[in-house]
C-alpha cells in the first residue's frame, strides 16, 4: 500500500480541487479522504505538490520493432514515466508496420517485460500503412491497440477512410488522422511563410493540413465514426473541429508542446526545429493556444518521435521529421500556457488526463475503487532540461538546456512508484 | 570599426561597412587581372579546399582561379566523385577534408544551410559558393562592384530582377546587399515565383507579374537563370516564359536608356534573353565573369591571408609578383 500524504489532488474528472490524502492499494485506489492513515502503508510526502490522475500521452513513436537505434519499448517509457507519463500510446509506424496481431502482441510482451509505464499500441489503419487494403483491424483489437491509424501519413484516401471509419466504428475504435495532402506538401520542409522564403527552404502551406482535416470532417460524419485528429497545428483545421463538435459530430484533436510553444519563426538550419507538421506561424499558434484553454481541443500530446542523433546530424533538408517530448510536456505546459495566465492549471491537467481518455472511451480519475496511475507534480520547481541525461536514446530536442518552472515529481503505476526526482 | 569576417555565409548578416571593405579590397584585384603576370605569393604555402558538393562549373573555376593567382594551393572534391555517392554523411566528409589541414574551405551544397551547418562544427573559415535556395553570397558582391563600375556608385538606383526569384539563391543574395543600400528593388516574374512573402527581405521591395511594369525606369536589369533542375513545382512551359519575360530589344527600351544588363550566368539565349541584347553594350556579362576573380582574391586574403584591415593591398605590392 502506498499513502500519498499532504497533497493537493486536483482532478478535472471529479471536480476535486483539495487537500487530500490518496491511500493506493495495489492497483485500485482504496481511500481518497483528509488525514488518512494506514500504519503499514509507504508514505509518500506530496506537500506542496499536486497529486493528478496519471498523465496519458495519446501519441509517441517508441520505435520498437525495427529502429532499436533510436528508441526502444524500455528507453522510451523510461522517458515516458520521467515526464509524468502513465501510459503512452504508441504509433504503428514501426518496422514492420503494427497492422497484424502478431505485431501488436510483440510489442505487448515487450513493454510486459521491460515497459517502466503503461503502453497501449495504435494499429496500422491500412496493410504496412500503404492506403490500399485495411489492415487485420479486428485482430490488432483483440490483442490490444486501442485506436488505429496510419500515422507519418494521412489515411490516403476519402474512400479507404470511409471503410476504415465504418469498420472502426462497428469495432468501438477511435480513428486517428495525421492530417496532410501531399500534393501541397511536396517536399516541404518547414512551414511556408516569411522564414521559409528567407532560409529558402521548401514550404509547406498550413492548408496541406486544413485540406485533409477538412476531408476528415466530412467522411466523419458520412460515418458516424469517431475521429481525432493528430498533432493539428493550424486555426484552419481547429475550425473544422469547432464545426463538427458543433454540429455533434465525435471529433476529437490533440496539439503537442511544441506546437504550442515555438513558430516558424524559430526556425534555424538546425534539425531539431524540424517536425511534422512543422512549426506554425505566430498567428496559428496563438489560436492553438486559444482553443486549449476554451476546451476545443482535447488533449495535448507529445508526438514523442526520438531519432539518433547521426540521423539528425545532417543538412536540414535531409533530416527525417520529429523531436523527442515526453520530458518537456508538462514543463512547457506550465511554462507556457499556466504561469502566463492563459488557463487555470486545473485545464492543463484535464488535458493530460481525462481529455486524452475521453478521445480512448476510458475514464481516468482518482476516486476509491479506480485504477492507481496517479502523476504527482511541482508547479514551482526549478530545473533545467539536459537532454544528454534523458533515459531515451536520442537526443533532438529544441528544448535542451532551457530552465523551467514545475516538472514532474513521481509517477505512479498501478500503484508501484516508476519514477521519483 | 571594421569586423573582421571569420567566414562568409551570406549577404544577410553583413552590414554596409563591411561589403564595402571587400568591394574597395575588389578594386586593386580587379586592375591585377590586366597584368600580363597573373601570380601573387601572397598565401603561398596556404591550401583552399573545394568543396563542391553540387556540380558547378564557373564558380569552381573562379575560386580555383582566384586562389590559384594568390600562389595558394587548392584541394578538389567534386560531386561526381563525392564519398556522398557512397553514403557519407556531409559532416564527415568535411571532417575528413579539415583533417588535410587547408586554411579554408569553399563550398556548394544544394542543400540550404549547408555552409552554416559546416561553419558551426568545423575550425577553418568556410565560404559559401552557394547554398540550395538560400544565398549565393560572392556574386551579389561581383554584382555590386560592377554596378559600381558601370553606374559610378552602388546607392541610389532602380533595380529590377526578373525571373524565378523563389528558388533564386542569387536573387536572396542580390536582394539583401542591394536592399543595405537603398536601392529600389523591383521583382518580376511568374506569379507563382514571386510570393509576397519575399517583401520582407528588402525594405519598399516591389513585385509586378507584367515585365513592362517591371522594367520602367530600371536602371540595372538582373536576368535570371530559369532553374528547371531546383524547381520542385509544376514546370511552365519555356514558351510560356519567353512570351512573358524574355528579356527582347524591345523591352529593354522600356528601362532608362544607359540601363545595365546583367546576367549570373550560365546563360540561355533565346530563353531568358533575346541573343542581341546579351550582345549589347549594355550587357555586363563578361565583365561579373572577371569582376568574380577579382572578388573571390579580396575574400580569399581576407579569410585566409589573415592580414590585419589595415594591411598594405597585396595587389599593389609588385614586388611580391616575381614568383
Amino acid at each position: 500500500m502506498l499513502l500519498i500524504k499532504n497533497g493537493r489532488v486536483l482532478d478535472p474528472a471529479t471536480k476535486t480541487d483539495a487537500l487530500l490524502d490518496v491511500l493506493l492499494d495495489g492497483d485500485r485506489v482504496s481511500r481518497v479522504a483528509p488525514n488518512l492513515s494506514a500504519p503499514d502503508a509507504e508514505v509518500f510526502d506530496a506537500t506542496g505538490l499536486i497529486v493528478a490522475p496519471g498523465f496519458i500521452d495519446l501519441h509517441c513513436h517508441l520505435r520498437e520493432p525495427g529502429q532499436e537505434l533510436s528508441e526502444t519499448i524500455e528507453t522510451g517509457t523510461r522517458s515516458a514515466a520521467r515526464g509524468g507519463f502513465t501510459a503512452v500510446c504508441c504509433m504503428p509506424n514501426t518496422v514492420p508496420v503494427n497492422d497484424n496481431a502478431s505485431v501488436t502482441r510483440g510489442i505487448v510482451e515487450r513493454a510486459d517485460a521491460k515497459a517502466s509505464v503503461r503502453v497501449w499500441p495504435i494499429g496500422a489503419a491500412s496493410i504496412g500503412s500503404k492506403g490500399e487494403a485495411l489492415a487485420e483491424i479486428a485482430a490488432m483489437k483483440s490483442a490490444g491497440i486501442v485506436a488505429v491509424s496510419d500515422d507519418g501519413k494521412p489515411v490516403a484516401t476519402a474512400r479507404l477512410m470511409r471503410q476504415v471509419m465504418d469498420y472502426c466504428n462497428s469495432l468501438g475504435l477511435p480513428v486517428i488522422d495525421h492530417c496532410e495532402d501531399p500534393s501541397l506538401f511536396a517536399g516541404g520542409v518547414m512551414r511556408e511563410g516569411r522564414q521559409s522564403v528567407k532560409l529558402g527552404l521548401k514550404g509547406i502551406p498550413a492548408q496541406s493540413e486544413s485540406i485533409c482535416v477538412g476531408r476528415d470532417v466530412e467522411v466523419a460524419g458520412l460515418t458516424g465514426a469517431q475521429l481525432h485528429i493528430a498533432h493539428m497545428s493550424s486555426r484552419r483545421s481547429l475550425e473544422y473541429v469547432r464545426s463538427a463538435k458543433r454540429q455533434g459530430l465525435r471529433v476529437s484533436c490533440e496539439v503537442t508542446p511544441h506546437h504550442f510553444t515555438l513558430i516558424d519563426e524559430d526556425v534555424r538550419y538546425d534539425s531539431h526545429y524540424k517536425m511534422n507538421p512543422p512549426l506554425a506561424s505566430r498567428e496559428d499558434r496563438d489560436a492553438l493556444i486559444e482553443g486549449l484553454a476554451d476546451g476545443s481541443i482535447d488533449a495535448i500530446a507529445t508526438d514523442h518521435a526520438p531519432h539518433h542523433p547521426a540521423s539528425k546530424d545532417v543538412e536540414f533538408d535531409r533530416a527525417p521529421f520529429g523531436i523527442t517530448g515526453f520530458e518537456t510536456a508538462l514543463a512547457l505546459g506550465l511554462s507556457e500556457l499556466v504561469h502566463p495566465g492563459r488557463m487555470p492549471l486545473a485545464r492543463l491537467v484535464e488535458l493530460f488526463t481525462s481529455g486524452p481518455a475521453r478521445v480512448l472511451g476510458i475514464e481516468r480519475k482518482i476516486a476509491e475503487g479506480q485504477t492507481t496511475d496517479v502523476t504527482i507534480f511541482s508547479t514551482d520547481h526549478s530545473w533545467t532540461f539536459r537532454a544528454a541525461d534523458s533515459p531515451s536514446k536520442s537526443r533532438n530536442t529544441p528544448f535542451d538546456g532551457r530552465t523551467f518552472r514545475g516538472a514532474p515529481m513521481a509517477t505512479i503505476v498501478a500503484g508501484r512508484i516508476v519514477y521519483k526526482l | 570599426m571594421l569586423q573582421r569576417l571569420q567566414h562568409l555565409l551570406d549577404i544577410e548578416s553583413l552590414n554596409t561597412e563591411q561589403i564595402n571593405f571587400i568591394l574597395d579590397q575588389s578594386k586593386p584585384f580587379q586592375e591585377f587581372q590586366r597584368h600580363p603576370l597573373k601570380k601573387l605569393a601572397t598565401l603561398r604555402g596556404k591550401t583552399v579546399a573545394l568543396a563542391f558538393f553540387e556540380a558547378s562549373t564557373r564558380t569552381r573555376i573562379s575560386f580555383a582561379t582566384a586562389a590559384s593567382r594568390l600562389g595558394a594551393d587548392t584541394m578538389n572534391l567534386q560531386a561526381e566523385s563525392s564519398s556522398l555517392k557512397k553514403g557519407e554523411s556531409l559532416i564527415d566528409t568535411v571532417r575528413t577534408l579539415e583533417a588535410m589541414r587547408p586554411d579554408g574551405i569553399v563550398m556548394r551544397h544544394s542543400s540550404s544551410g549547408a555552409a552554416a551547418f559546416v561553419a558551426e562544427r568545423i575550425a577553418v573559415p568556410v565560404l559559401n559558393a552557394g547554398d540550395g535556395t538560400h544565398e549565393h553570397p560572392t556574386q551579389a558582391l561581383l554584382d555590386a562592384l560592377t554596378i559600381r563600375d558601370r553606374k559610378g556608385q552602388l546607392d541610389g538606383w532602380n533595380v529590377t530582377i526578373l525571373g524565378d526569384i523563389l528558388h533564386s539563391r542569387v536573387a536572396r543574395s542580390n536582394i539583401h546587399l542591394l536592399g543595405k543600400f537603398g536601392t529600389r528593388i523591383t521583382l518580376c516574374g511568374p506569379a507563382m515565383w514571386i510570393p509576397r512573402q519575399l517583401e520582407e527581405l528588402a525594405p519598399g521591395l516591389r513585385r509586378t507579374t507584367r515585365i513592362e511594369e517591371g522594367l520602367d525606369e530600371a536602371d540595372v536589369i538582373m536576368v535570371l537563370r530559369t532553374q528547371t533542375e531546383r524547381i520542385h513545382e509544376p514546370a511552365l512551359a519555356t514558351d510560356e516564359y519567353v512570351l512573358g519575360y524574355q528579356l527582347t530589344e524591345d523591352r529593354l527600351r522600356l528601362a532608362r536608356p544607359d540601363a545595365l544588363v546583367m546576367h549570373p550566368g550560365p546563360m540561355i539565349r533565346g530563353l531568358e534573353i533575346d541573343p542581341a541584347v546579351a550582345d549589347s553594350p549594355q550587357c555586363a556579362v563578361l565583365e561579373q565573369v572577371t569582376n568574380g576573380l577579382a572578388v573571390r582574391m579580396a575574400l580569399l586574403y581576407h579569410l585566409i591571408g589573415g592580414a590585419p584591415v589595415d594591411a598594405p593591398h597585396p595587389a599593389k605590392e609588385r614586388s611580391n609578383a616575381a614568383d
